[in-house]
């Protein structure tokens, strides 16, 4: 190999021992693609003990504890339950009247790649150059200071979210995830040993945007570069994995491939934006026939017509409660997907890919839990909170560290002042690992981003 | 008999939009609210009679014999949600652009007349009509110029008359979208604004609206930006080619603008450009203004409510979306309230042609933030009128629609529980005394997926 490819490779790996070694077979050391190159600086702030008493708790795996106690210390849940033994002395929060539950979890959020303001300078979730595009990470996307992530935690309680690329391409690029706590880079809220998600899109963006673009221009265009794309990838992790096994010459390293290897090895979870029922079954097909695992489909707006389907393959649904007919293939929308899923037995999730829903996925889950009742299915609301909390963390690889009120899990909880499910409910209090980082009734706790600075409102309600 | 079978609501609702001569509904034993501000009664009756509301409150209520009743125990009882600020019937589905048609790149602005376009079998609209809305305003998107055109006041009924008032209002960007529109800037689009409403003058004829119908003169010209010679309109035609802008149709749909007889819909969101729309009202006494939009009112409320201009806000904007926005809170409608602005709440940007019906869960939201240390929202009470009886108010229909009170439109809903509350649906919608059919293409897609176990026939027959 040349040895500009050789220099250019260097400058993105992680090299144990020296290229020329490397490119050397069975010479013992060998050139390594670096599996984090941006690694997670996030640290836990630190959080007084706390128990919360009297207080009903919707612990996210469908359980639910009334008059329970919830112990919050060194950033973990340390115990649930009726009666927690708290250690004397540990302050008190009365719960009573009010909710308990783990931080809610968005599965889709552009937070931080379409932040406000929405100024074309900050439009930058979707490399619409090219509808393959695996190699971009939406990390890099990420602005900080992006003001929609203080009302996501404040008016939310949204503690955790993936950040996706836009839908323009059939690979967006890969998602990061993130736990909302404000930090100066994006390194700074990583979510801690989370895997990557790749975005993936299906139906009508991909070929609207490419359609005048040299396509594809059409949904079969759309399957067949996506399809060419995985034969391209096997073929790049043929060669990378006999590298790594048996040494040899250095194969040329390609972002694009390195990430859709690590699809293929399992290690990159796919998030694929897919409205339609129908569109969703080419994907399943497509994916077996690639060779990778669909996590979740995205906007699946008609996931109740192949619920079964979904639950036998293992895929989750991320859905909106009620939006419809913003395109065709929005069209055929119900109030009952969320709850028709979930009675399959399907992994039901409610997301927001929305500055502003984001704010109020406990009210979404409400209206599904809803309409679910109105059909006839008997839905509580422990089992509701299924869809934001663990459904989410297992959806994103978290729910080790996340999305239900577990001792030894991150203290990712929210404190609602009355029953979340309702319109007149708010957050009283959130913590994310174990540090409170709103208090409804201390202005001091209140997250401003630089951008708000010294304008008007800075520090208000919002 | 608590409501009518489906199909004979819709054979009723097919036949004719306008009620079964001197029938009589009475609705008795439910929670109602009458949309005016006031707290809801318990055990209330509402009397409506030809499609009117006829009375409706307490015990005091006289129950007319032979009447129709429904029996609302354990529901409560609104007038129906009126959608402040909405596309509601020009679109089917947003980018679809033949079944979109909220703006138009065409020749024509101020012209433009929404009723002809307003679809009463789009999807939307049924949608809508089950989630309790009865009525909307519906506004043109600008294509061209500042101009969008002419709004219309709506119903949702399932019957062919669907327009209430046509030609309510014209509305005009003068934020953001107005700068943009105009060239790039606000002094353009201002510049724009005012020379149309000159154009309209010039076609009017006289000083219509403008501040020499106050009494004062201008004898300097450069004051005043209405051309006051009385000649001008005779001489107009010959000398209209040498400096216009509008299209004739487009001036003369401004005349009514300038002459106060046809709402001018400002959408403004920054608090300068909110004075300088209050300021317009002192340059042009006669103009009817409304402002939509508002996300920076709270801190200029005090001017507004002294300019009695009422305001359609969007109640829960609360991120800086754009510099004109940069102060926006969920306390807006709240403060601008308390300040004496006359509000509603209106779904302006916000999936306007299809959600208008998250203007109740808007109306809740501002409840539960009453609630909240140093956020201000509104009582349950207040909630309400903000999606009823006051956007009728500021449209100057407050007698017609918007509140149960005797006299206003036969426009109610029975919910099956507090309609501000997001887990309560509408069971019952009437519009003009009409019961409405609630199925909708949901229901319909619901019913036929309910159960997706393999049967003798494709799903395709499931009907």
């Amino acid at each position: 190999m040349n040895r500009g490819t050789i220099a250019a490779t260097l400058a993105a790996l992680t090299v144990a021992g020296c290229a020329t070694t490397g490119a050397e077979k069975g010479s013992g050391e060998r050139v390594r693609i670096a599996s984090d190159p941006f690694p997670s600086t996030y640290q836990r702030y630190p959080g007084a003990p706390v128990v919360i008493t009297g207080v009903t708790i919707l612990d996210g795996e469908g359980g639910r504890i009334e008059g329970g106690q919830v112990y919050l210390a060194d950033g973990r849940i340390q115990a649930v339950g009726q009666n927690v033994g708290a250690p004397a002395g540990t302050p008190v929060i009365d719960g009573s009247g009010k909710y308990v539950t783990p931080g809610i979890i968005d599965v889709h959020s552009h937070l931080g790649v379409y932040p406000s303001p929405g100024v074309q300078a900050h439009d930058d979730g979707n490399e619409a150059t090219g509808p393959s595009r695996p190699e971009v990470w939406a990390e890099h996307s990420v602005w900080p200071q992006d003001p929609g992530f203080s009302r996501a935690l404040v008016n939310g309680g949204v503690t955790s979210m993936q950040i996706l690329p836009g839908s323009a391409n059939l690979f967006g690029g890969r998602s990061v995830t993130i736990k909302n706590v404000p930090a100066r880079t994006v390194q700074g809220m990583k979510f801690p040993g989370a895997p990557y998600g790749m975005k993936m899109a299906c139906g009508e963006n991909p070929k609207r945007v490419y359609g005048d673009k040299g396509g594809p221009a059409t949904r079969m265009g759309n399957i067949a570069v996506t399809r060419q794309t995985w034969i391209n990838a096997k073929a790049y992790k043929r060669k990378w994995d006999a590298y790594e096994a048996d040494g040899g010459d250095v194969p040329e390293q390609d972002l694009a491939m390195d990430t859709l290897r690590g699809v293929l090895d399992g290690k990159i979870l796919v998030h694929n934006h897919c409205y339609r029922a129908d569109e969703m079954a080419n994907m399943i097909d497509l994916s077996k026939e690639a060779g990778y695992k669909i996590t979740a489909f995205h906007h699946a707006v008609e996931s109740y017509k192949v619920a079964d389907l979904l639950a036998r393959e293992g895929i989750c649904s991320a859905m909106w409660a009620d939006w419809y007919g913003f395109k065709m293939e929005s069209y055929d929308a119900v109030r009952e997907n969320i709850a028709f899923v979930d009675r399959a037995g399907a992994c039901a999730i409610v997301h927001s890919d929305d500055p502003n829903g984001i704010q109020r996925l406990n009210q979404e889950a409400a209206k599904a839990m809803a309409a679910g009742r109105r059909a006839g299915l008997p839905i509580t609301e422990e089992q509701a909170w299924r869809w934001l909390a663990m459904n989410p963390a297992k959806a994103l690889g978290v729910f080790e560290r996340t999305g239900s009120l577990r001792a030894g899990k991150d203290a990712d909880v929210v404190l609602w002042n009355g029953n979340p499910f309702s319109t007149y409910t708010r957050p009283e209090r959130v913590w994310v690992d174990g540090a409170l980082l709103y208090d409804a009734n201390n202005p001091r706790l209140r997250p401003v981003s630089d951008f708000e600075l010294g304008q008007p409102g800075e520090g208000d309600v919002k | 008999m608590k409501t009518l079978p489906l199909v004979s609501a819709l054979a009723l609702a097919l036949v004719s939009a306008t009620p079964v001569a001197a029938q009589t509904i009475v609705i008795t034993g439910g929670t109602v609210a009458l949309g005016d501000g006031s707290a809801p009664i318990p055990n209330g009756t509402v009397v409506i009679t030809d499609g009117r509301v006829v009375a409706a409150g307490g015990a005091a209520v006289r129950v007319p014999g032979g009447a129709r009743t429904i029996d609302a125990t354990g529901k409560w009882v609104t007038p129906g949600i009126v959608a402040g600020f909405s596309r509601l019937g020009l679109v089917d589905v947003d980018a679809v652009d033949a079944a979109n048609d909220a703006s138009s790149e065409g020749p024509f602005s101020a012209a433009l007349d929404v009723a002809p376009a307003i679809n009463p079998n789009a999807a939307p609209v049924a949608v809508n009509r089950a989630e309790g809305i009865t009525r909307a305003v519906v506004a043109p998107s600008v294509g061209k110029g500042i101009f969008a055109g002419q709004g219309a006041l709506i119903d949702t009924g399932a019957d062919a008359e669907a327009v209430t008032r046509a030609r309510l209002f014209q509305y005009v960007e003068l934020g953001e979208g107005g700068a943009e529109q105009a060239g790039g800037s606000r002094a353009a689009a201002h510049v724009l604004l005012r020379n149309a409403l000159r154009e309209a003058q010039q076609i009017a004829g006289g000083n219509a609206g403008g501040r020499n119908q106050t009494g004062r003169t201008a004898d300097d010209p450069r004051e005043d930006p209405v051309v006051s010679n009385p000649n001008e309109s005779r001489s107009y035609e010959a000398q209209r080619n040498q400096d216009v802008l509008l299209t004739r149709f487009d001036a003369v749909a401004l005349v009514p603008v300038l002459r106060g007889r046809q709402i001018l819909l400002v959408h403004a969101e920054r608090a300068s450009d909110l004075r300088q729309v209050i300021a317009l009202k002192r340059e042009f006494p006669s103009l009817r203004l409304v402002i939509v939009g508002a996300d920076e009112g709270w801190t200029v409320a005090r001017e507004l409510a002294a300019s009695n201009i009422p305001v359609i806000a969007s109640a829960l904007s609360d991120l800086p979306a754009s510099f004109e926005s940069l102060a926006a809170t969920q306390s807006n409608v709240g403060r601008m309230r308390a300040a004496g602005v006359k509000v509603a709440i209106g779904t302006l940007n916000d999936d306007d042609p299809r959600m208008a019906f998250r203007a109740r869960w808007y109306a809740g939201n501002l409840v539960g933030l009453s609630r909240l240390p140093g956020a201000a929202g509104l009582s349950w009470g207040e909630a309400l009128k903000a999606i009823t009886s006051a956007p009728a108010e500021a449209f100057g229909l407050g007698g017609e629609i918007g509140s149960l009170a005797p006299g206003r439109r036969g426009d109610l809903v029975i919910w099956s529980g507090d309609p501000l509350d997001n887990q309560s649906a509408a069971e019952v919608v009437m519009i003009d005394g009409v019961e409405q059919p609630l199925v909708t293409r949901q229901t319909r897609l619901r019913d036929r997926y309910r159960d997706l176990t393999r049967g003798v026939l494709p799903e395709a027959y499931r009907r």
